[in-house]
């Protein structure tokens, strides 16, 4: 187990290494100049003094492989530089953002999780009837449904024409932040996580459906059948044990997903998380800000992947190597 | 005798309905998929000029979609916009499925070091959001249209370099490869006459299911606001320019573009799916 786990970690940093060098380096090879990006509508202001000032300020005059090793040194301190358009330093910002976007994701995780899970195992108790037909159906046009676009929709029905949902915006406008309650909080959230929820539902739901028709056709189920269990009691007694692990790994395993969702349901409703400064980020050339976001995102994926590896050897002990098994007893 | 030939007979008729109607349905998705792709390139630059008689009108007759704040036809834009998407999608899908075959065999056959570095380097392009990728990659090359097809042909092969790499993996070890490999023929004999042949459906399979990832994308990208100019119609850059236009009402602007997308990319869907009925050997004699 502790072999395992060494080993996860041991490939989570060589992948987090080559995805932050990489990413250095081809973001050095970009042709957008971060202090033109920096500057911005400003530039008929700025001399050609201050602009080798602010180059040389942030480091760039020198040369490529010291400002590597500078970064590289940095970023082993903990150090991610400092954001050019928020002017703070970028774990700060990362930090704040990203709790904002956990809010959203965590509660279109579980929204979507219970409600998909649901859905599955209607439709696989159900397999071949109408029901399973237009839950399948559903599911897959769901699936191939552009998250921006019901998102957009579901501003359009509930904030403008129902006006029962702000149209954006994290927090109320024009309230100072000490004065915004929790509930107002929560009623900005509610639009945007909904909306990430419902696209979420359609894998979770058709992998949870497919699992429990491979369950209903198995010998066991034939022949707890035969001992006249009826429908709802081979569910709770066979069904759900067997599909419950795989559907869990899988949700988990969706974390890569669900933080791109975030990014689209952020921009499309204004809400100030991790994904909004990511684009912002990208659009506006902040390179510190996005090799963070690149860094924390491939953190927070292999997070998900984690989980799920452990749960599977947690609950599964068909997975464990035998001498590992014995270990445990 | 007689029952059990007419069992047959019913059944292989049975057979060769789904056989056609899978059939059929193949038949008109493409169908319907060139059409677009037509419609688009014969429309070129016509309705898109700016009428400013016809600002902001509701569908209609002579605008079944709508005109923009600009007085273009929502129609034109919409085609233009799904036909560019159908081109980004073909080189995505193409050069993903190129790549993946390439890196797929060279991991299954080329020994124990390379399998190893192939899937590290799938592991690593799963290893961040796709969309934060994208993202990253639109920077490096500067924002432009290039950044955003780069992006979307470059990142679609690590799913199906695992795929494909898994059925090298399970072909190799079949009884006729062990054969062939006995009676002396070399690896590339064997990887173009054994496993070529095998992989053929599952490529051309995937090869149409990448469409639905890649259009997703290119459009996600362009709706945050990478790449494409705003007078180009990408269905991204119509959606994202309608927002500013929702509060005012005009919602056939945010509508009718998405569900032609929704509609393009379900259509993609289900012809890949249908292929496979058919090129599957498993299900194509059901």
């Amino acid at each position: 187990m502790l072999l395992f786990l060494l080993g996860r970690i041991l490939r989570l940093l060589t992948l987090l290494v080559a995805v932050s060098v990489l990413s250095f380096l081809l973001l050095e090879l970009s042709p957008i100049d971060p202090v033109r990006a920096y500057v911005g509508a400003d530039m008929l202001k700025v001399g050609p003094e201050q602009w080798a000032k602010i180059a040389e300020y942030w480091g760039l005059d020198q040369p490529l492989p010291e400002r590597f090793a500078r970064w590289g040194m940095a970023i082993l301190r903990g150090d991610f530089g400092v954001s050019m358009i928020f002017r703070r330093p970028v774990l700060a910002v990362i930090g704040e953002r990203f709790l904002a976007s956990l809010a959203l994701m965590l509660t279109a995780w579980v929204f979507s999780g219970v409600f998909g899970f649901a859905l599955g195992v209607l439709a696989g108790m159900k397999q071949g009837t109408w029901t399973d037909r237009l839950i399948k159906w559903y599911c897959l046009t769901l699936a191939s449904t552009p998250l921006f676009w019901l998102a957009l929709l579901m501003l359009l029905t509930f904030a403008v024409w129902l006006s029962w949902f702000p149209i954006g915006l994290g927090v109320p406008a024009g309230v100072p932040t000490y004065e915004v309650t929790l509930s107002d909080r929560l009623y900005h959230l509610l639009l945007p996580a909904l909306t990430l929820s419902i696209t979420g539902v359609a894998g979770v739901a058709l992998h949870t459906r497919q699992k429990l028709v491979e369950v209903l056709q198995s010998d066991y189920v034939l022949f707890a059948r035969a001992r006249g269990e009826s429908g709802l009691q081979v569910l709770l007694r066979h069904g759900l044990r067997n599909i419950a692990l795989p559907v869990t790994t899988l949700q988990f395993a969706s974390f890569s997903e669900l933080f791109g969702g975030s990014i689209l349901a952020e921009q499309v409703f204004s809400y100030p998380g991790l994904g909004q400064a990511a684009v912002q980020a990208g659009l506006r050339g902040d390179v510190p800000l996005l090799l963070g976001v690149v860094a924390f995102s491939a953190l927070f994926v292999f997070a998900g992947n984690l989980a799920a590896e452990l749960l599977y050897w947690l609950i599964d002990p068909r997975l464990r190597p035998k001498g590992d098994a014995c270990e445990q007893r | 005798m007689p029952v059990s030939s007419a069992k047959t007979l019913l059944l292989s008729c049975r057979s060769f309905n789904r056989r056609q109607r899978t059939l059929m349905v193949v038949a008109l998705t493409t169908v319907c998929l060139l059409a677009l792709l037509c419609g688009g390139l014969l429309l070129g630059e016509e309705g898109l000029s700016t009428n400013l008689t016809n600002r902001n009108m509701p569908p209609s007759l002579s605008y079944p979609l709508g005109t923009d704040w600009l007085g273009r036809n929502m129609l034109a834009r919409t085609v233009q916009g799904l036909s560019l998407s159908f081109a980004v999608g073909l080189a995505a899908a193409s050069t993903s499925a190129f790549i993946a075959l390439v890196l797929g065999l060279t991991a299954a056959l080329g020994g124990k070091r390379l399998d190893a570095a192939i899937t590290w380097l799938v592991d690593l392009f799963l290893a961040v959001p796709h969309l934060v990728l994208l993202i990253l990659i639109a920077f490096i090359f500067g924002g432009g249209i290039t950044g955003v097809i780069t992006g979307v042909t470059l990142t679609h092969w690590p799913a199906l370099t695992r795929l494909l790499r898994a059925e090298v993996l399970q072909l190799r070890s079949a009884e006729f490869v062990l054969v062939s490999r006995h009676l002396g023929r070399s690896r590339w004999w064997v990887a173009t006459r054994h496993l070529l042949p095998h992989l053929k459906p599952q490529l051309l399979v995937g090869l149409i299911l990448l469409f639905p990832h890649a259009i997703l994308h290119e459009a996600a990208i362009t709706f945050l606001g990478f790449g494409l100019s705003p007078h180009r119609p990408a269905i991204g850059v119509i959606l994202s320019e309608s927002m500013q236009y929702l509060s005012a009402g005009s919602w056939w602007l945010a509508f009718f573009p998405g569900l032609a997308l929704l509609i393009m990319v379900r259509t993609f869907d289900v012809l890949g799916d249908n292929l496979r009925l058919l090129l599957d050997p498993h299900s194509a004699q059901e």
